[in-house]
């Protein structure tokens, strides 16, 4: 397990010791407990739609060998996922403009603004990040403090008037719009964590490959960016969550060509004054975790030693 | 680290361009002009023009001199300005007028949108209730989700096998949609369908509903919010934990220094600085709930939160300068309350 350890990132002399399986099958447990709704949201999607609101409700697709009585046990079907992407939304006429049928054009269009607004706030901020650390302007703690100060604000305050504004510039509805407010959102929060990983590296290093006579641009690209990767991918995961699953912005500000898949979620659950669609909400949402929890999977290790290297002092 | 040099700066009535002082002045007096003059809709554009003219001047003057910093955060501040900023201050103005987005009129009241939602007989006893949930949420979801986070973080510190296959379904509940997870929440917790109320049955033999009274309501918001935020708080607790260097627990063995007092004196110190990151940005977060009130309750017994009043004020009465005005009350005692928190955790930390 030792390749797994190193990993994850983590220094052998970390103070973290080992543990063997009996400690592994204790937090399984709480893990799984912890998972538990999580788990029956991606079983709800697979139940046949008549059976979503049953009493008792149904908890499993198996009986796991008879574990579980017969009456919790559902035949597991994928019809709700080939609704996902075949029925067009009752309330919205977003998908067949955009021509990709059923839901299918809202998940074109998280993608496409939670990519392009997390990437740009990464540029952006990760230009500025380095700006602040290493040619500190007058008044630069002054600059920072009311970057985070945006990010302090309830959205409510800020919504009215971007409302306004967008109607006045006609960004209202348009990918644009929305790309760069996302991308405002994300610019303090990666401000602030990239600062603290550029103040973490040591200056020498650059210094030193100045006076070889590299300029400007070559030690931000071959010096100091290479030692913040993991730095980069944590910001990234975070910004990533936060602005895939944004909702009152998206709901407000998206037009019908531009909706995301929260807000198609949210038209799931009041559908044309039918109620909730509950096994169409419970697979929109199963797909839709797909593409965060590969990301987060994969950039995990970097995530931890992210967060570590980027607070916790030499 | 000095990289400037010390070119003259031009006079200001030369037209040059980098001299920003001049765009500046030039700028401001067309964006005046125009805002005077032309309707909205129009003179928006001028004056996003006139913005752009300053930045390109600042932008040159900057290369010119080599302000490197300058350079690299002015697309950063463009954007925050533009995005956030200004439409913050526009809401501050907007809170001194009396503003209907239904008919268009605007008029200059003063303070009296202060006063009103601050002293009204009718309006303001609303306001101070959603305020007093929100404190209430705000220390119940927060400390739950603390105490959640770092139960988690304790049981994911030392290495085993699966361990990170295990993490990242605890941390699955952070990645999901507010809407899916509060209405299937709404679902668990429902007193005809819900597994909680079928499960209670079976137990008690009596019916039971969670949400039929204020505490029943608190309990479910209070839990769906910290099960799903404690993964952050866990995340940021168990990177603290894993940089502990190993020879420090080492010697406390050697020294037979009890369990509890390796805790105190060696690992939490360690993780002091991210406990009062993820307290500082879940607290800042809980002023904010509205969207799990709205679809767990609707806002029904009596948890309405400030975020909550805010919406339905500016939103679904059409009282939106009403609405900013109570904004910048919550902003201000935000800024306050952060402000106090910073101070006092930097205190510490040079006492320290």
């Amino acid at each position: 397990m030792m390749g797994i350890f190193e990993k994850l990132g983590f220094r052998k002399a970390s103070g973290v010791g080992e543990a063997g399986w009996g400690h592994t099958l204790i937090v399984a447990v709480i893990s799984l407990i912890y998972f538990l709704p999580v788990l029956m949201i991606i079983f709800t999607a697979f139940k046949p739609s008549a059976e979503a609101l049953s009493v008792p409700p149904t908890l499993s697709p198996t009986s796991f060998f008879g574990l579980i009585p017969d009456q919790f046990v559902f035949t597991p079907t994928l019809e709700n996922f080939g609704q996902v992407f075949n029925r067009v939304m009752v309330a919205g006429s977003g998908p067949e403009s955009t021509g990709f049928g059923g839901i299918g054009g809202y998940f074109f269009n998280s993608f496409l603004i939670s990519s392009v607004s997390v990437l740009l706030a990464l540029i952006i901020g990760t230009l500025a990040s380095y700006g602040f650390s290493r040619y500190p302007l007058k008044g630069n703690d002054t600059y920072l403090f009311i970057i985070l100060t945006t990010r302090m604000l309830p959205a409510i305050v800020v919504i009215i008037p971007i409302i306004l504004m967008f109607r006045v510039m006609g960004l209202s509805g348009s990918y644009f719009g929305i790309i760069m407010l996302y991308t405002a959102f994300n610019l303090a929060f990666t401000i602030w964590m990239m600062k603290s990983f550029f103040d973490e590296l040591s200056p020498d290093v650059e210094d030193a490959a100045r006076i070889d006579g590299s300029n400007e641009k070559k030690v931000f690209f071959k010096i100091a960016l290479p030692q913040v990767k993991a730095g980069l991918a944590a910001t990234f995961v975070f910004g990533l969550i936060l602005t895939w699953n944004e909702f009152l912005f998206a709901l407000l500000l998206s037009g019908k060509d531009t909706r995301t898949v929260p807000v198609a979620m949210n038209q799931a659950v009041s559908s044309g004054g039918r109620g909730t669609d509950w096994t169409l909400l419970a697979s929109i949402e199963t797909l839709f975790l797909i593409p965060v929890f590969l990301v987060t999977f994969f950039l995990q290790d970097h995530l931890l030693r992210g967060v570590t290297f980027g607070t916790v002092k030499k | 680290m000095s990289l400037t040099n010390t070119l003259p700066a031009p006079s200001l009535f030369s037209p040059v361009a980098h001299n920003w002082k001049l765009a500046l002045l030039a700028g401001l007096a067309v964006a005046v002009l125009t805002a005077m003059a032309l309707p909205a809709r129009i003179s928006f554009w001028i004056i996003f023009a006139m913005a752009i003219v300053i930045a390109a001047a600042f932008a040159t003057n900057a290369y010119r001199r080599k302000y490197y910093g300058g350079l690299l955060v002015a697309p950063a501040i463009a954007v925050l300005f533009v995005m956030n900023l200004f439409p913050l201050l526009w809401s501050l103005g907007l809170s001194f007028f009396a503003y209907n987005s239904n008919n268009q009129s605007i008029r200059f009241v003063g303070l009296n949108n202060y006063i009103k939602v601050l002293t009204n007989d009718i309006a303001a006893p609303a306001n101070w209730d959603a305020l007093i949930n929100t404190g209430m949420f705000v220390v119940f979801t927060v400390a739950l989700q603390m105490v959640l986070g770092f139960f988690l973080a304790m049981l994911f510190a030392k290495q085993f096998p699966l361990r990170k296959y295990l993490l990242i379904l605890v941390l699955t509940p952070m990645m999901l949609s507010v809407v899916a997870s509060g209405v299937f929440f709404s679902y668990y917790y429902d007193p005809t369908f819900g597994i909680l109320s079928y499960a209670m049955g079976e137990i008690t033999g009596n019916q039971f509903i969670l949400m039929d009274n204020k505490a029943g309501a608190v309990a479910g918001i209070v839990f769906t919010d910290a099960w799903m935020w404690a993964p952050f708080v866990m995340l940021l607790v168990l990177a603290g934990l894993v940089s502990v260097p190993k020879y420090l627990y080492e010697a406390a063995a050697i020294d037979r220094v009890s369990k509890i007092r390796q805790f105190w004196t060696i690992t939490f110190p360690y993780i002091r600085g991210l406990l009062m990151l993820a307290l500082l940005f879940r607290t800042i977060e809980a002023f904010k709930l509205y969207d799990l009130v709205y679809i767990l309750i609707r806002g029904g017994q009596d948890t309405k939160t400030i975020a909550y009043l805010i919406t339905e004020i500016a939103n679904e009465q059409n009282k939106t300068s009403e609405g900013a005005a109570l904004s910048y009350v919550i902003l201000f005692m935000v800024i306050v309350l952060t402000n106090l928190y910073l101070y006092l955790a930097n205190r510490r930390n040079q006492g320290a």
